[in-house]
């Protein structure tokens, strides 16, 4: 059953990935909704993926990478439909949907066996930790992907190439806007993720801070958006520069998630 | 029954001939009603655009039907035909529905592609409608049309860009800044082409607009002109920072702004985009300021290869247009022809019949000793005979129908067997696929 859902929800994302991109070549609005209907069914069937996973191994699903992808790619989806809808341009689809598609091929090829978890680590804040967290990582994905599209566009408009794909994409402007939003959207959801992690681990561990990789990296991750954050705010970091550091900061974080796990042993790793 | 045009339109005719055969909107009923009183004619629609005149009707005589329309569009408005006869085209049979199919799709426009026309020849169609000189076959003829200047419209980008220098600039600014709402645009001198763009922007509702020029007195003229707020040429590095879109068209024989100006109005904007638009010639803004972050520069050529390029997509465009009028000139075709086909078929076979019947009928009278049986084979065998003998016209009349060949065949079986047909009624026609 729980297998069964996990490959609807890849089919499903699949579709949409397909749409998404038939999309950026036609711009028929019918290709748009469709493509808007298709991910977010897939989200609902995603959504049933991870409760059924939350019942049968009774705590948040998020315990090795099958999951932890798994539930990324969620919070991407979940993060991305409220946007699309809020700001009606179905093209960052063509961007985010792709992305969510290959978080969930990656987590399809660990082994997707419920693991036990430690003990010391059954808490409500194991819930309330990783939500945050990965709340946080899709808006920032959100804003990478916001931040390339305006890359894009802004290199259309000074080489004066106004082809096909120009004309797609939205303005510069609202690029910059949407990537305002998830920086100011994600920045106070990886704090508190920082500020929950650090309190879950004095209760597991009996520290607040004990320079994990994990630790060390999310502090140099925060710092960068934080950097970015406040430059916006008081000398107008804006534009292509805030888009690049959009960009940066977004590879950071995956490094964090990913490549800190695989790399560096520690206290965070999926087992 | 022929579906026919005649009219006259900016390819064929001076503005100073097509003004002459105008109809003016307020007085249609009063044409609508002459043209169907003339013999042969059976419906009519009048189009009257600034660009074209035109006259749709149906007849059954093409080339009476025709002289007669030409000889209404002279007479009624007091002009001689030899010398308007020059400037009218006539189409007939498939040149006439590709031809309307064409205008209503914006294909035959002056600009193609523009999107006035449709509404133009729907209000037409609304006169003919309101004064009843158009009935069943103008009818489905203009909804179709209808539905193909829709499709074409849909399914081709035939009118999504800008086409005029203008509206490229105010589409660039879109594209950068988004909503133009809470913009101000700054005008930089004075002339023409500068004027227009900054009605055009105004149109798209930028919030003000500021004037400069070397002659101040200039400079207020036209910021009254435009409801906006005039500068001191000699402020003027002072208030660009204000402004979003500058439009810029002085005299000055060198640039007026440099690269090193924008760096530093930009940084008082604290890094807001500004859209510089360098209209005159020789150039008033430095190229370098394009390579300012958040500056985009665009020149006139700039700004003409846009329009150019976007007239050539159009083209392109029109291409696919054409492959879809000719899809549904098909489909209509088929429709028209079968109006005809149809109850020709119908009087040839009852005709025949009703000689069948009555022959058998005063044969069977005088052959008593006729067995019941013998009786069915009779009828058997003349039944046979008619349908055999029908077989090949009744095909070859379809067919016929098929490739809008009919009129020939449908004159020559009604003379030659002396068929009666009635015009069908609306609810016996075949439903047109749309």
């Amino acid at each position: 059953m729980n297998a069964l859902l996990f490959n609807v929800t890849l089919g499903i994302y699949f579709l949409a990935t397909v749409t998404y991109l038939a999309y950026l070549v036609k711009p028929r609005d019918s290709l748009g909704r469709t493509s808007h209907w298709l991910i977010s069914i897939g989200f609902l069937v995603h959504c049933a993926f991870t409760v059924d996973r939350y019942v049968e191994a009774g705590h948040t699903p998020i315990t090795n990478l099958h999951e932890a992808l798994s539930f990324f790619g969620l919070a991407l989806v979940g993060t991305f439909i409220a946007f699309e809808r809020r700001y009606k341009v179905f093209i960052i689809g063509s961007f985010v949907t792709p992305l969510a598609f290959v978080l969930m091929v990656v987590s399809s090829l660990f082994p997707s066996a419920i693991t036990p978890l430690n003990p010391t680590l059954m808490s409500k804040w194991l819930a309330v930790h990783t939500t945050l967290a990965f709340l946080g990582y899709a808006s920032f994905a959100l804003a990478f992907g916001a931040g390339i599209m305006y890359l894009i566009q802004e290199h259309f408009l000074k080489s004066r190439k106004l082809g096909a794909m120009y004309q797609k994409l939205p303005s510069l402007e609202m690029l910059d806007e949407i990537n305002y939003r998830c920086l100011t959207f994600g920045f106070p959801l990886l704090t508190f993720a920082i500020i929950s992690g650090a309190i879950w681990a004095e209760t597991a561990w009996g520290t607040y801070w004990s320079w994990d990789p994990k630790e060390t990296w999310s502090l140099i991750t925060w710092f960068v958006y934080a950097a970015l954050l406040h430059g916006r705010l008081t000398t107008g970091w804006r534009g292509k520069r805030a888009a690049i550091l959009a960009i940066i900061g977004f590879c950071i974080l995956l490094f964090t998630f990913l490549g800190v796990n695989l790399l560096m042993p520690g206290l965070h790793s999926y087992k | 029954m022929n579906i026919i045009v005649v009219g006259l339109s900016h390819k064929t005719a001076a503005v100073e001939i097509r003004e002459k055969v105008a109809f003016a909107p307020t007085q249609m009923e009063k044409p609508l009603r002459a043209l169907v009183e003339l013999p042969d004619i059976t419906e009519a629609v009048i189009v009257s655009t600034c660009n074209r005149v035109e006259l749709y009707a149906t007849t059954n005589d093409i080339a009476g039907g025709m002289a007669r329309l030409k000889r209404f569009l002279a007479d009624y408005h007091g002009l001689s035909l030899e010398t308007l006869e020059q400037h009218l085209y006539a189409h007939h049979g498939e040149a006439a529905i590709r031809h309307v199919f064409r205008v209503a799709s914006s294909l035959d426009s002056m600009v193609v592609g523009e999107p006035q026309i449709l509404g133009q020849i729907k209000t037409a169609y609304g006169y003919a409608a309101e004064f009843k000189s158009s009935g069943i076959i103008l009818n489905r003829f203009l909804h179709k049309a209808f539905s193909v200047a829709k499709r074409v419209r849909t399914e081709t980008r035939i009118a999504s860009s800008a086409v005029s220098v203008a509206f490229a600039a105010v589409e660039l600014a879109k594209k950068i800044f988004g909503d133009l709402s809470d913009k101000t645009v700054m005008l930089i001198g004075a002339g023409e082409m500068c004027e227009l763009a900054a009605k055009h922007f105004l149109n798209s509702g930028v919030r003000g607009v500021m004037v400069t020029n070397r002659t101040f007195e200039r400079a207020v003229k036209l910021a009254e002109e435009f409801d906006g707020k005039a500068v001191n040429f000699e402020e003027l590095f002072e208030h660009l920072h204000k402004a979003d879109i500058i439009l810029s068209s002085t005299g000055a024989p060198h640039f007026i702004i440099g690269p090193k100006d924008v760096e530093e109005v930009i940084r008082r904007r604290r890094n807001k985009p500004m859209f510089f638009i360098d209209i005159a010639v020789p150039r008033d803004i430095d190229p370098k300021v394009n390579d300012v972050a958040n500056v985009y520069l665009y020149t006139v050529d700039d700004l003409n290869g846009i329009v150019q390029s976007n007239l050539e997509q159009r083209s392109k465009e029109a291409e696919k247009a054409e492959a879809i009028v000719d899809q549904e000139i098909g489909q209509f075709f088929k429709w028209l022809s079968s109006l005809e086909v149809t109850p020709t078929i119908v009087a040839l076979r009852s005709k025949f019949d009703e000689i069948r019947r009555a022959e058998l009928e005063k044969t069977l009278a005088g052959w008593k000793d006729l067995s019941p049986d013998g009786q069915k084979r009779l009828e058997a065998l003349t039944n046979a005979m008619m349908n055999k003998l029908l077989h090949p016209p009744t095909t070859l009349l379809k067919k016929a129908g098929q490739g809008g060949r009919t009129g020939l065949y449908v004159d020559a079986l009604r003379q030659l067997f002396d068929l009666q047909t009635e015009a069908p009624a609306e609810e016996d026609l075949g439903e047109l696929e749309e």
